[in-house]
């Protein structure tokens, strides 16, 4: 009798959301208004790619970022063991990285095993000079996770790849395939106690990023 | 610390009571205003930009049933379970539902004023599920039992001593400390221990793009994702007028949102959802609640636009004096007092008076909402309906008759100019509102139709 009940109270509720969506959509479309044509956005930009980086720099300094400017890995690498510290859990989705740190290729673990990992070093497909947002698919960390739950990140960007604005950032991700991407600017930070700007809310509390040729 | 007034002008004289605290509020909100101005000035395309938000949510509102649906479709094929709820108990019991299939009690949210609008966190609460909110300034709040007081600063009217004595309670901090860095840090090693051991993590929606069925979530905190990428259940809950047509537009909207809301050229991260992890269930709750009725009322719709980037409120001289729960909603300050009539006009008849009409909210609306007219017009619907404020409608029609009867305006305005200059303490006592943080002015010698009768006459 109680699954039976049961079996009921499912249907009953699974009738309430079937119908719920047809009122809904009802009551929108005797509503609107008449319709209103998308405008045709049209935002030219004058300056060039060098100036863009140049931009990018500025801006990155604002939201705390530490910057290197580098030719090629091997100076990453420089980089990476003149301020590594031994005991510290680093890792990276970078294959040319892989023997500073313990690469990941894929997933094969639960990805709360990722919760002590104190440095992580990953690629951006562009960044953008206008906010300093580099944009990261989960093709390219593996983990959904990694760049929140890490305590410091790294992101690796190609001088190439830097866009001027949102508008362009857009036609650069039209038509790509992602499940998951994000734009990141800067370190994790809140500013909720009395407006008083602290780095490393949830998410990293460092971040740098490796401009390459 | 929060009252439960439900009268905007009451609770507004109770916030006023600290005049150095009700100081301090203003600056502090001016100071984001300020950041905002600085953001969009550097920005020559801004008015442009404005315009394209606008004309792209107007395009939204005129075809929302078709984007509903085209959303409803894409998401689904991306993997995501999507759900319908006609009204705020019909979201909790959607969200209830999906937590009790899993057998989850212990929820991670991040922010959604969705949510609050719904009253889910009581209503879970209630239903023996414990939510956990993971926004450092709504976590502050929930700790000390309050909503929050603003739509992006949660705890504007907090002070760091009084964090730090909350979090001395119940966090374990030391006695006394205040520092925004201590403080941010303990509030860190908590909440990292409830993303790890959470299954269940409920997100609001800035965005959800009808093209692509993907929906975009903006924080700088990166809460959002610490939970939803640890959790085995993701739940999204938006408003139906969240929807927006095509990828592209997302160029448009990040650009404003962030300037608009704190003067930052975009939130640290904004996040882009498409499809579910493997082994991860992901729901999205599209929620009406009032909203299709809304959006019939021509005088109204365009309220519905909204980012939810809290300018108006920042900008506002009433809200900066009034703190944001003498709205008594999830959604406070000028937006606030135009959009919750639409819901329940008894309710806040008093809202659409919480104004002085300067305009200046809708000046800086980065959707371009026409805020104070519609407050104006609001005005006008409540005195017909009969539930404008007692007092102005014995004066307006007081103010009618001498006004028709020009002798007698004459008369009344030398009684007026006698009583300010013999008799002061008439006008100038508590029983007037007008003299309450003022000084009557210095009575004319003369009226103007005296003056101009001996200069010009």
């Amino acid at each position: 009798m109680v699954s039976g009940d049961l079996k009921l109270r499912i249907k009953n509720l699974k009738r309430y959301e079937v119908s719920s969506r047809d009122n809904i959509l009802k009551e929108v479309l005797k509503n609107q208004p008449v319709d209103r044509a998308l405008p045709v956005i049209d935002i030219p930009v004058t300056t060039t790619p060098l100036e863009w980086i140049e931009a990018l720099k500025v801006r990155l300094d604002l939201l705390h970022v530490t910057v290197h400017e580098v030719t090629d890995y091997a100076a990453i690498k420089t980089i990476l063991q003149q301020e590594a510290i031994p005991q510290e859990r680093t890792v990276t989705t970078i294959a040319e990285l892989g023997d500073v740190s313990v690469y990941i290729e894929n997933v094969k673990e639960d990805a709360h095993s990722l919760e002590d990992v104190d440095l992580a070093i990953i690629p951006a497909h562009f960044g953008v000079a206008e906010n300093g947002a580099m944009w990261v698919t989960e093709s390219l960390i593996q983990y959904r996770v990694l760049p929140f739950i890490t305590q410091q990140l790294a992101i690796v960007v190609n001088k190439k790849d830097i866009v001027y604005n949102m508008h362009q950032a857009y036609e650069r991700i039209a038509g790509t395939q992602y499940d998951f991407g994000v734009f990141i600017a800067g370190p994790s930070k809140t500013a909720d106690i009395e407006q008083s700007l602290v780095l490393g809310a949830h998410g990293p509390k460092g971040l740098t990023i490796f401009l390459l040729d | 610390m929060h009252s439960t007034i439900t009268n905007h002008a009451d609770a507004a004289i109770n916030f006023n009571l600290d005049e150095p605290r009700v100081d301090w509020h203003d600056k502090t909100l001016w100071f984001i205003r300020e950041k905002r101005d600085l953001a969009s000035h550097a920005i020559p395309e801004w008015e442009q930009l404005r315009e394209y938000a606008s004309q792209i949510k107007n395009n939204v509102l005129s075809n929302l049933s078709q984007y509903l649906q085209d959303f409803e479709e894409k998401a689904k094929a991306n993997g995501v379970i999507v759900h319908w709820a006609a009204d705020a108990a019909e979201h909790n019991q959607i969200v209830h539902s999906i937590l009790k299939k899993h057998q989850i009690d212990r929820m991670v949210k991040s922010k959604s004023m969705l949510t609050e609008e719904c009253g889910l966190n009581e209503y879970l609460e209630h239903n023996g599920v414990e939510v956990i909110d993971t926004d450092l300034g709504e976590r502050i709040v929930q700790l000390a039992q309050e909503p929050p007081s603003h739509i992006v600063l949660p705890c504007i009217h907090w002070k760091k001593e009084e964090i730090g004595e909350l979090f001395h309670k119940h966090l374990g901090t030391k006695k006394g400390a205040s520092d925004p860095k201590y403080l941010t840090a303990a509030a860190r090693e908590h909440l990292r221990e409830t993303f790890l051991t959470r299954r269940a993590a409920l997100t609001g929606v800035n965005f959800a793009i009808a093209e692509t069925g993907e929906f975009v979530v903006s924080t700088n905190e990166g809460n959002a994702d610490m939970g939803a990428h640890l959790a085995d259940v993701h739940i999204a809950c938006m408003g139906i007028e969240k929807i927006i047509p095509k990828q592209a537009h997302l160029g448009v909207f990040l650009r404003l949102l962030a300037r608009s809301a704190t003067g930052q050229p975009i939130t640290t991260y904004s996040s882009h959802f498409k499809k579910p992890q493997p082994h991860q269930e992901v729901h999205i709750v599209l929620v009406d609640n009032g909203r299709s009725v809304h959006l019939g009322k021509e005088d109204f719709r365009n309220s519905l636009k909204c980012i939810r980037c809290a300018a108006c409120m920042n900008t506002c001289p009433v809200y900066r004096r009034s703190g944001g729960h003498s709205y008594h909603n999830a959604v406070a300050g000028p937006i606030g007092s135009i959009l919750t009539p639409n819901f329940d006009m008894r309710a806040n008849k008093d809202l659409p008076f919480a104004s002085t009409l300067c305009g200046s909210c809708s000046n800086v609306c980065p959707v371009k909402i026409d805020i104070h007219d519609q407050l104006y017009k609001w005005r006008q619907v409540l005195m017909k309906e009969g539930l404008g404020p007692t007092t102005k409608n014995a004066s307006m029609k007081m103010m009618g008759w001498v006004l028709s009867k020009p002798a007698l305006y004459d008369i009344s305005g030398k009684a007026a100019r006698m009583v300010l200059k013999y008799t002061p303490f008439v006008v100038s006592n508590k029983l007037n509102p007008w003299y309450k943080q003022r000084e009557m002015p210095a009575p004319p010698k003369e009226s103007f139709k005296e003056w101009y009768k001996k200069n010009r006459g």
